[in-house]
């Protein structure tokens, strides 16, 4: 029974990463045979300054997405899982987000924060007046944020759903003790939340591999190489320069840095201990 | 989105559902009121709520009132203009191409993952243990890292270009996560249920129909909505799976749609909305599931 699913699992995840491997040791501009190349696009790609920098610049997308989305989402997902009367109302706000899709995010985001049209040229406000896409310093800031709007709802609900869990007689006991509100975040909030901590960074570094649609619709790259992470990186090598050989040999170092990160956060997160507990992920 | 159908309407605030029961009340009386998160709570809903307020007034001016006004000022003089241009842009196509896709590759991922599930949990051979590794396995693979066979595959297979190229690979990318939320699940239907059915005569089928499947309705739900809302806004594949545009799916209108009208932004945020509308009226009928589902599914 679980052969039809690893059937279509196989065929579209599985037989791929065989493929790519094979296509990055050929050239191929996407439309006629690939023709066997040898190490070409490798030698290529781990010389070539561009790809070093996109690898450089998801790296640090990765760290600034946690760094930015962990502390509120933690935060917001404490606070709204408290009182009844915030939760039902923010709860619903916050959830807007995640409907919208993420190439009309990138729209909405693309014209608000234009230097003469946006919401901080028109408000004559200067700190918000910039042009965020445009200045290759700011640009990459501009995604972060962009990033953290879009995704920071879904892990509130996450941390939301965690802090629901977490025992009352932990924070009576606590209160007994004469702890105050700031002594138990620290001391029974967080270690209680280690565990959705886990699952939220994972999904958050993993995901941060993916991040792809926004960056395309928002700043395609731009300015200049600003905010030209790998993912896209692949995507301008191999379908609009048609250098799919090439663009191959970044997937498979897409694929290589996925597998790992995702070993080394199991490795490092007690993923068997999770599992044991039945805790999804 | 089959089962959100079954939501009631009701738009009551959402309540935990069984599997996230934690201590509402009780939380609630000793935590109190707390300023700080009050305000961090607030800083943030403004945050969510400028932009998507500044979209739906903006769509509503004229293209001339769009560079006089205050951006944040209601349209003096409101028009549905712009939702009249999109709609004569073909979207109801777009849309119908969305709807497609959508229940095609949900009800695929749902099928073969329950299926696959079911078996991980109910059977005892190696070569399931093995299976429900590489699922795990499968989480760790960056969709956009096997584009390019993917394009090669659908392109040998004659099917580039059609709705099915959409629906094949988005259900497959589905299956890791929705078969690991099911086998969790699926764990926790104590044996005895099965054994008392097996003792009535009940073979494999039935057991999965009249048991496994009415008790994982909660896990059920979960799942169709997180793989209904990826699909539904899926950008990759059908960028590069598609080229015409008559099986071009809502992303990709809006996106084009952008690049078309460029300088008429009152337009482009008409569509921004427009194409957000149909999962906004599934997300006002099925609140209550759909919160409690995804805190449900993930929340652990």
């Amino acid at each position: 029974m679980a052969l039809p699913a690893l059937l279509l699992f196989a065929l579209f995840a599985l037989v791929p990463m065989a493929i790519v491997v094979y296509l990055s040791f050929t050239r191929w501009d996407g439309l006629g045979s690939p023709a066997w190349a040898g190490t070409d696009n490798w030698r290529e790609a781990l010389t070539s300054d561009v790809t070093r920098h996109a690898l450089w610049l998801t790296a640090k997308m990765m760290v600034f997405s946690w760094v930015v989305q962990t502390p509120i989402s933690l935060l917001l997902g404490v606070f709204v899982s408290g009182k009844q009367r915030y939760r039902a109302l923010l709860a619903v706000f916050y959830f807007v987000p995640l409907l919208i899709s993420t190439a009309a995010i990138a729209v909405i985001f693309k014209n608000l924060l234009d230097p003469n049209f946006g919401l901080g040229a028109a408000l004559d406000l200067p700190i918000l007046g910039q042009d965020w896409l445009g200045d290759p310093q700011l640009a990459f800031y501009a995604v972060v944020f962009v990033i953290a709007w879009q995704f920071v709802p879904f892990h509130t609900l996450l941390y939301q759903a965690g802090a629901r869990q977490i025992p009352a007689s932990l924070y009576e006991a606590a209160s007994i003790d004469g702890a105050g509100r700031l002594k138990q975040f620290w001391h029974i909030t967080l270690p209680q939340l280690r565990y959705t901590i886990v699952t939220s960074s994972t999904l958050m570094v993993v995901g941060s591999l993916t991040y792809f649609d926004l960056v395309f619709v928002l700043t395609g790259g731009g300015p200049g190489y600003a905010t030209r992470i790998l993912p896209l990186d692949m995507y301008i090598t191999g379908f609009q320069s048609n250098e799919m050989g090439l663009a191959s040999a970044i997937s498979v170092v897409l694929v290589l840095a996925g597998l790992l990160l995702s070993l080394a956060l199991l490795r490092f997160s007690g993923f068997n201990r999770m599992r044991s507990q039945q805790a999804g992920m | 989105m089959s089962a959100l159908s079954h939501a009631p309407s009701t738009d009551s605030p959402a309540r935990p559902t069984p599997t996230t029961a934690g201590t509402p009340g009780r939380l609630a009386r000793l935590r109190g009121t707390n300023p700080l998160g009050a305000f961090g709570g607030l800083l943030w809903l403004v945050v969510v709520l400028v932009p998507v307020y500044w979209v739906v007034v903006t769509s509503l001016r004229t293209r001339e009132g769009f560079f006089d006004a205050n951006p944040l000022a209601l349209p003096t003089s409101p028009t549905l203009e712009n939702y009249r241009l999109v709609l004569d842009s073909g979207f109801t196509h777009y849309l119908l191409n969305s709807t497609l896709v959508t229940v095609g590759a949900t009800l695929l991922t749902l099928v073969v993952s329950f299926l696959a599930a079911y078996a991980v949990v109910r059977g005892t051979s190696r070569a399931l243990r093995w299976a429900f590794s590489v699922f795990l396995l499968g989480l760790a693979i960056p969709l956009q890292a096997t584009i390019i066979p993917v394009y090669y595959l659908i392109a040998k297979a004659q099917m580039y270009d059609t709705l099915p190229a959409i629906v094949l690979p988005s259900a497959a990318f589905a299956i890791p996560l929705t078969v690991i939320i099911l086998v969790n699940f699926l764990r926790d239907i104590p044996d005895e249920l099965y054994e008392s059915m097996r003792a009535d005569g009940a073979g494999h089928w039935r057991m999965l129909w009249s048991l496994a499947v009415p008790l994982s309705r909660p896990a059920l739900i979960t799942v169709t909505i997180y793989d209904a809302l990826n699909v539904w806004n899926g950008f990759l594949f059908p960028l590069i799976l598609t080229q015409s545009p008559d099986k071009r799916v809502l992303p990709l209108f809006v996106w084009s749609f952008q690049g078309e009208f460029t300088i008429n932004i009152p337009a482009i945020l008409a569509a921004v909305v427009l194409s957000t509308l149909p999962i906004l009226a599934v997300y006002i009928l099925g609140r209550r599931q759909l919160i409690g589902g995804l805190t449900a599914g993930f929340g652990k």
